[in-house]
């Protein structure tokens, strides 16, 4: 056999070795990447089921010693409609859905606004701005409650809700904008042009061009206000006293726990009530947030 | 009433850099005209003053008697097909068409009928209801001419809108978008850096370079009868051929020497116009095509000269011959039946009835 025989043989050993070892790289990832994600989904997972099982029970289910704690044996929904009649608890609950529709609101408002105009206007010292609104979001929020504090007492708004509306959006802002700008700068350019020729001014731009073609990033940030207000703990807890003003995240601490007696399956029935909003509107916004929608503009 | 006129106008970025240094530039109602030239000359530059998305340093921009430089661009009744098509991505094809017709509120069954007839020109009716990531690019650039065609304009802007199609697709589109310029007769300004769609396509080509106009005409002025050097090479694939020489009195009246082998006879035709450059350094460029295989018919104006082929390439209907004259290229174009092989010498005839002199410091031809 010739020497050029022996050499292609070779080659392709090696090359077989080569692939082999290619696919056992592969498959030794897949079988890491999956066993870090099944810790992950059960560190994740076995909190909210446990609140979910702890609301199915009776106060004496949940003191008894005997039986296994993880399922509830005789579940009830008496903690549930116990706290949907409590008055205190449908304040919390308007309060909060009211604070965050005007927070997310407002937010998204100012921000595609803002973010438009320093992403597509250009003017002087727009780019100095738009550095300028994301570094502003690194500022912590519990550096900033105590000045705030001075603020809302000045306006009289102490133990007000409304003083919410009023802090949440300048926590949500600068990182909507900072969302917004790096969404509309990715629209290429020639699609305002092409608006710009076919009639349209700034604001229509925006409204039929910019936020539908955004739209990912609109949800994203829509959420991510959401999150802020819905889920905030410290600044209700600074700013609001009284149960009428109060919002969900303290309201179910502050009403619940009194002393040291905790109401154990109200407080997780709360709890689920607190995280169903969130919940569902995730649910149907990652349709939207996944689907890409710029594609197609371009030759792409 | 489309004409659109061009005065002495001047596009500076940034105070310093000028893009477009002054031209001026008439343009008809109906006609085609094609910007071409290499990239980087201002073509887009200026065609974005045309359309208003660009503001102008310095000159007059009148479109149909009107002058435009401070007028915004959805004023200017213009449309404009991007070079990357710029479809509006959430709308389907229809609605991308009507989005210009919708702001300028013409009444729904227009807006339908004028579409439709768009689609019509463009074969794209069955596309309507898709969205522009649903389509290939070739019908893309479609609907991005029926968002133009739709609108009725003055003029029609074009910025190299087929750079982004495959070869085969481009001269299709090319065909179609001088199709729907007999059809529609819009004034139409088209901006590309390839000579050969400037040449099918324009009523007049426009050559750029570094940010002026060398020369405006015809194609086949344009072809015949260059004005400066950087058009006589620019227009015209192979690129004219262009050799150092100096004009001199010879054997039989004026001649063209290049080197110390090469003496061509001037044509009878050309020896009052040359005289006055005798005995000075000039450039002599001759297209491939006047350069062919020996014929001995002693045509005046026509001369034999040998040189060894250095590569041959067949190309079906013509035979392209490469060599060397005293180290600069040369290319000629022979019949495919000519006996060419590297390295063997081949006897040619150039018909400098073709030639052009050129005056190297100007780049002026003479
Ligand atoms: N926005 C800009 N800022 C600065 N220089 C620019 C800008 N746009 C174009 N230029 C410059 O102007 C010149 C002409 O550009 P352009 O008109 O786009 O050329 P082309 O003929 O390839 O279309 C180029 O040198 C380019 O670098
Ligand atoms: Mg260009």
């Amino acid at each position: 056999m010739s020497s050029a025989t022996t050499t292609a043989n070779a080659v392709a050993a090696t090359r077989r070795r080569h692939t082999r070892s290619l696919a056992s790289q592969r498959r030794w990832a897949l079988y890491g990447s999956y066993a870090a994600l099944v810790v992950f989904v059960i560190m994740f997972l076995i909190p909210p089921f446990y609140t979910v099982m702890t609301s199915l029970k009776t106060s004496a289910e949940i003191s008894a010693q005997s039986g296994n704690p993880w399922f509830a044996h005789n579940p009830t929904l008496s903690n549930f409609i116990e706290l949907i009649e409590m008055p205190d608890f449908q304040y919390f609950f308007m309060n909060s859905v009211m604070i965050t529709v005007v927070t997310v609101v407002v937010s998204m408002v100012i921000s595609v606004m803002a973010a438009f105009s320093l992403a597509r206007m250009g003017f002087w010292g727009s780019s100095t701005l738009a550095t300028g609104v994301f570094l502003t979001y690194l500022v912590p929020a519990s550096l900033l409650f105590i000045p705030l504090f001075q603020i809302l007492g000045f306006l009289g708004l102490i133990n007000n809700v409304w003083c919410l509306a009023l802090v949440y959006p300048t926590l949500a802002v600068p990182f909507c904008t900072w969302i917004m700008i790096g969404y509309f700068s990715s629209i290429p350019k020639e699609l305002d042009e092409a608006a710009l020729i076919d009639g349209a001014g700034y604001v229509q731009m925006l409204l039929k061009i910019f936020i539908p073609v955004a739209m990912p990033g609109i949800i994203a940030a829509t959420i991510f206000a959401f999150t802020v207000s819905w889920g905030a703990f410290l600044y209700p807890m600074a700013y609001l006293y009284s149960m009428d003003q109060m919002v969900l995240t303290v309201g179910i601490i502050s009403d619940l726990v009194r002393g040291d007696v905790f109401q154990w399956g109200k407080i997780m029935a709360a709890s689920v009530l607190a995280a169903a909003p969130p919940v569902i509107i995730y649910a149907f916004l990652m349709d939207y947030y996944i689907a890409g929608l710029t594609s197609g503009a371009t030759k792409g | 009433m489309s004409q659109v006129s061009i005065r002495k106008v001047v596009k500076s970025y940034d105070g310093d850099v000028q893009a477009v240094k002054g031209i001026d530039l008439e343009i008809e109602d109906h006609e085609f005209v094609v910007l071409v030239g290499p990239s980087g000359c201002g073509k887009s530059t200026t065609l974005r003053m045309v359309a208003g998305l660009e503001e102008i340093t310095d000159g007059e921009i009148w479109i149909g008697g009107d002058i435009v430089n401070d007028v915004p661009p959805r004023d200017r009744d213009i449309a404009m097909v991007f070079q990357n098509y710029a479809l509006y991505p959430h709308m389907s094809v229809f609605d991308n068409m009507a989005f210009g017709l919708k702001l300028r509120k013409v009444p729904k069954p227009e807006i339908k009928q004028r579409v439709d007839e768009a689609a019509r020109i463009l074969d794209i009716g069955e596309l309507l209801d898709r969205k522009p990531k649903a389509l290939s690019g070739g019908q893309r650039q479609r609907v991005a001419m029926g968002r133009a065609i739709v609108r009725h304009p003055k003029v029609f802007l074009f910025d190299e809108p087929l750079s982004n199609l495959d070869a085969k697709l481009r001269v299709q589109m090319r065909t179609e978008i001088k199709k729907v310029h007999q059809t529609v007769n819009t004034t139409t300004v088209y901006v590309t850096h390839d000579q050969v769609e400037a040449m099918t396509l324009a009523d007049r080509v426009v050559v750029m370079n570094q940010g002026v106009i060398e020369q405006v005409g015809p194609p086949q002025e344009l072809y015949h009868n260059p004005g400066t050097r950087f058009v006589a090479g620019f227009i015209g694939s192979p690129a004219m051929n262009f050799l150092p020489c100096r004009v001199q009195n010879g054997a039989g009246g004026l001649t063209v020497r290049v080197g110390d082998s090469m003496v061509l006879p001037v044509p009878p035709a050309r020896k009052e116009r040359y005289a006055s450059f005798k005995d000075r350094e000039m450039i002599l460029g001759l297209r491939p095509e006047h350069l062919y295989e020996y014929h001995d018919d002693s045509k005046p104006g026509v001369a034999r000269v040998e040189a060894p082929a250095d590569v041959v390439e067949p190309m079906g209907m013509e035979t392209m011959v490469h060599f060397f004259v005293n180290g600069i290229p040369v290319c000629a174009r022979v019949d495919p039946a000519t006996h060419a092989v590297p390295g063997e010498t081949l006897p040619l005839s150039a018909d400098l009835n073709h030639m052009h002199l050129i005056e190297p410091e100007t780049g002026r031809v003479v």
